[in-house]
């Protein structure tokens, strides 16, 4: 059984560069060999949104296709890809309550439902922990 | 396992919440059994001051019925088992060393800070 790491995060998708760190910290972790638990907490509930959509980018000049704008859900997506293709284990969970408040009840698959419980849990069962507190 | 949770950012939201994110986050996994220590930093050392109130918020004809009552929230802390301490030089540069503070917050000088992580195998900075 890989050795675990649980990382709590809360930014909301879009604001800062604090998210594209965890989501490069959470890559280099599974391709090092550990499974990771992420505890997606307040706004960080909006990154595995369903309903993100990209767009097109007039200042650019290039329509929504040649753009490619990111999306956290989409990196979730490829992040639990990448664990399912290494053997190894990708827990993302939603913080309940911050989805309801937020109205973000619509989450890509592969990812849960879940309460300060299971980061309690999931902390105590890893190996260590880092939060990604906001600003 | 005793972490220790060092609060720094303060007020965030607040109002909406009713609360301090992290010291609800706190309670919650307090009653799931988690041990923990609390440290304040930065702005939230004004968490410890005793008496602090917030009217309750109106918009239009919406009344907010709980204001946030965070002075409380982190007594009620203290009273499930969650040890709570203040940086020293925080509380003197906000002006607030001599505010009548909760009796059960311990004020930490910033140089005895390595010692009390020393008391907690985990230390979990917001």
């Amino acid at each position: 059984m890989a050795a675990s790491l649980t990382i709590a995060i809360m930014d909301a998708p879009f604001e800062n560069a604090r998210t594209v760190t965890v989501f490069r910290l959470v890559q280099a972790a599974l391709k090092s060999g550990h499974d990771v638990n992420v505890f997606a907490y307040e706004g960080a509930v909006g990154l595995s949104f369903a309903r993100q959509a990209a767009h097109a980018n007039a200042v650019h000049g290039r329509d929504a296709a040649a753009e490619n704008h990111p999306l956290p859900r989409v990196w979730i997506e490829q992040l639990l890809g990448l664990a399912r293709k290494s053997g190894r284990k990708l827990d993302w969970v939603n913080c309940g309550l911050c989805v309801d408040e937020r109205g973000m009840g619509e989450a890509i698959d592969g990812v849960r439902r879940g309460t300060p419980a299971d980061l309690w849990k999931m902390s105590v069962e890893s190996v260590n922990s880092l939060t990604v507190g906001t600003r | 396992m005793k972490t220790l949770q060092i609060v720094e950012t303060a007020y965030r939201a607040t109002v909406e919440e009713q609360d301090d994110t992290i010291v609800w986050l706190t309670h919650a996994m307090t009653g799931a059994g988690g041990q923990f220590g609390m440290l304040l930093t930065g702005n939230a050392v004004c968490y410890a001051v005793h008496g602090q109130q917030v009217p309750k918020l109106t918009i239009g004809e919406w009344q907010q019925s709980h204001a946030p009552d965070l002075g409380a929230d982190v007594s009620a802390l203290v009273a499930k088992g969650v040890s709570l301490y203040a940086v020293e030089e925080d509380l003197e540069e906000r002006g607030l060393r001599d505010a009548k503070l909760s009796e059960s917050v311990t004020v930490v000088p910033r140089d005895e800070l390595p010692r009390l992580f020393e008391e907690y195998p985990r230390v979990w900075k917001w």
